[in-house]
């Protein structure tokens, strides 16, 4: 397949400018669009549902159940004010920061001990943790299950803040560690020849060198968090201490009759936060992404 | 390590410092401290419970009852159970076509989208919605789009397109059932895959396509010669994650189905749910999640090494 005269398009040097122009709406356009759209429509279903009212909801003969005829806020009201769901959100956020800080604070120290303070064997410190991101919550919530039992910590949200960071740690390790080896040493070379202490060095150079690193990290692990269901499922039993995810599957769904519009809603406003504060960082969630994925 | 000793000196001579400021200069002291937070979180909620975990399968425990040592009962029992039979066929054939459907639209978008395009920043903030947003509430978006009733998708193909005459019944029969769990399951893994081999496709240097180009290689063989080999390092590790992920996977179908129709789909993860926790059976719980372990072993064996062994055989460095 040869393409003749190749357009001049002197200011995209790496666009290899050889396609025509029905081509590229067919060959990239086209197929863009449909990923967009399949890939955004359960987001769109979902806040439609979240507005419509019962009637329109459950009768698509009538109404056109692509676009609401009358907006209701009837299932946020029901949702907010006849459920426990603002207590859900506050024990999700309440558990997300404290897991969030506590891997941040391990893993902070664990990268910098490993990639800064190098000691015989810290290669292996560092593969051990990798390693330990290979290990998937679904083969330990069982024996943590009963372990939190006998910490006395069962029903306490205490139990996912601690627990977190087993899936955390590992993540915001090897991400910070990358980081830090991106931080030339001969900073800290003469910090230590102008006679600071090791602490010194951290706090004053390292720390906020680093702190693009340690922002993704942060963002990472409070989305993780956030998102985090078997391990809240298992371990919290009381309604009005569930996390979002739990609760809108455990307490929203009763009976045989669904109540898809307050179930959307709940799915919607529980979306929300993450969606947002992943909206403020995009690049460094990205960057987090596909940093930590080459490392 | 000069400069190490001079610095020292010369703080002394200025100031004294105290025991503490000592203490954190200890370079084996220092390695202990900030260790000690991760590597100790680590193994008393992780390696422990894993250890636990295998102990547990061995033993009768129950919910309330800490259980003896009984060998291999466990297994035994489970190996002539259906259901468990069922779970690893579902669990096997779930992350097979999950991850194929995953990696071939994952890298298609990967494509797409490492050419020029307006609004690029925005399309790909955009495309990563699906994995940002938690898995149980857009699951339960698919729980309703999958509706028997009012499924949208029914809508389209029966009132508007007319391709069919009754509503799909997605979530009642095995089979449908099955792929409706991988159609979902796959929507949610695209845009990890995507934006990760999109990261590992910026690196391939542009002039390797311009000389490819210059030699009269087609678009195939440009894909297949240069681009393939240049991302098999990222893709090895990508992989591994999504199998092990997808294998493991729990919310989706806790979400969706909960194992129904019939025990159908269930993965192994929602079956050692099911027995353990409301089940009350710790033990077998246990024994369905540790039998997890050789199939993930195996996985990540198997994708980082028939993936990556371009790279060894060849002798590169690891940059």
């Amino acid at each position: 397949m040869m393409h003749a005269e190749p357009r001049p398009e002197t200011n995209v040097p790496e666009a290899l400018a050889w396609e025509t122009r029905t081509r590229r709406l067919v060959l990239l356009y086209l197929p863009l669009a449909c990923f967009i759209v399949i890939l955004l429509f359960p987001f769109y279903w979902m806040t439609l549902t979240a507005f419509k009212p019962n009637a329109e909801l459950y009768n698509m003969q009538e109404y056109n159940p692509l676009w609401i005829a009358s907006p209701t806020l009837e299932h946020i009201r029901h949702l907010l004010f006849n459920t426990a769901y603002p207590s859900w959100l506050m024990t999700t956020m309440g558990v997300a920061v404290g897991a969030t800080f506590l891997s941040l604070f391990a893993s902070t120290l664990a990268a910098y001990a490993i990639q800064r303070l190098r000691f015989r064997g810290s290669q292996y410190v560092g593969l051990a943790i990798y390693l330990a991101y290979l290990v998937p919550p679904s083969i330990l919530f069982i024996p943590l299950a009963t372990m939190v039992f006998r910490l006395g910590l069962f029903d306490s949200p205490f139990a996912l803040i601690l627990t977190y960071p087993t899936f955390l740690v590992p993540f915001c390790t090897w991400l910070l560690i990358g980081y830090f080896k991106s931080i030339p040493y001969e900073l800290e070379e003469c910090a230590l020849i102008d006679g600071a202490t090791r602490l010194q060095i951290l706090t004053k150079i390292t720390l906020p060198l680093a702190l693009p690193g340690l922002i993704s990290a942060g963002i990472f692990s409070f989305t993780l968090s956030w998102n985090e269901f078997i391990y809240a499922l298992a371990f919290i039993n009381s309604s009005e201490k569930k996390t979002v995810p739990v609760a809108i599957l455990t307490e929203l769904v009763t009976g045989d009759v669904y109540q898809w519009g307050a179930l959307m809603a709940g799915a919607l406003l529980g979306s929300l936060p993450v969606a947002v504060f992943y909206s403020f960082f995009v690049d460094y969630y990205v960057s987090s992404l596909t940093g930590a994925v080459k490392e | 390590m000069d400069a190490t000793t001079t610095a020292a000196h010369w703080t002394r001579a200025r100031l004294e410092p105290s025991w503490l400021a000592k203490l954190f200069d200890s370079k084996p002291f220092l390695i202990v401290v900030c260790l000690l937070p991760a590597v100790g979180l680590l193994t008393v909620f992780l390696t422990y419970p894993l250890g636990l975990g295998v102990w547990l399968a061995f033993t009768d425990a129950t919910i309330g009852r800490p259980g003896r040592w009984v060998g291999f009962e466990n297994f035994e029992w489970l190996f002539e159970d259906p259901i468990f039979w069922n779970a690893v066929f579902f669990s096997v054939f779930f992350t097979a076509l999950a991850t194929v459907g995953k990696f071939g639209l994952g890298l298609w978008l990967a494509l797409l989208l490492n050419q020029h395009l307006p609004m690029k920043r925005i399309i790909r903030a955009v495309i990563l919605l699906p994995w940002i947003v938690p898995t149980v509430l857009s699951a339960i978006a698919f729980w309703w789009i999958f509706d028997t009733q009012f499924s949208i998708i029914s809508y389209l193909w029966v009132d508007i397109l007319g391709l069919r005459d009754r509503y799909f019944d997605f979530l009642g029969d095995p089979w449908a059932a099955r792929f409706s769990l991988i159609a979902a399951n796959i929507w949610r893994g695209i845009p990890f895959v995507a934006i990760t081999l999109l990261a590992g496709l910026q690196t391939i240097s542009p002039s390797l396509y311009e000389a490819a180009l210059i030699d009269g290689a087609t678009a195939w063989q440009r894909f297949r010669y240069i681009t393939v080999p240049l991302l098999m390092p990222i893709l090895a590790i990508v992989m591994t994650f999504s199998i092990i992920f997808t294998f493991t996977d729990f919310q989706l179908v806790y979400a969706i189905t909960r194992g129904g129709p019939v025990n159908a789909t269930h993965l192994m993860a929602t079956l050692a749910f099911q027995r353990g926790i409301p089940g009350g059976q710790l033990a077998e719980g246990a024994a369905i999640a540790v039998s997890m372990i050789p199939f993930l072993v195996f996985a990540t064996l198997f994708s980082y090494f028939a993936l990556a062994r371009r790279k060894w055989q060849q002798g590169e460095s690891n940059d």
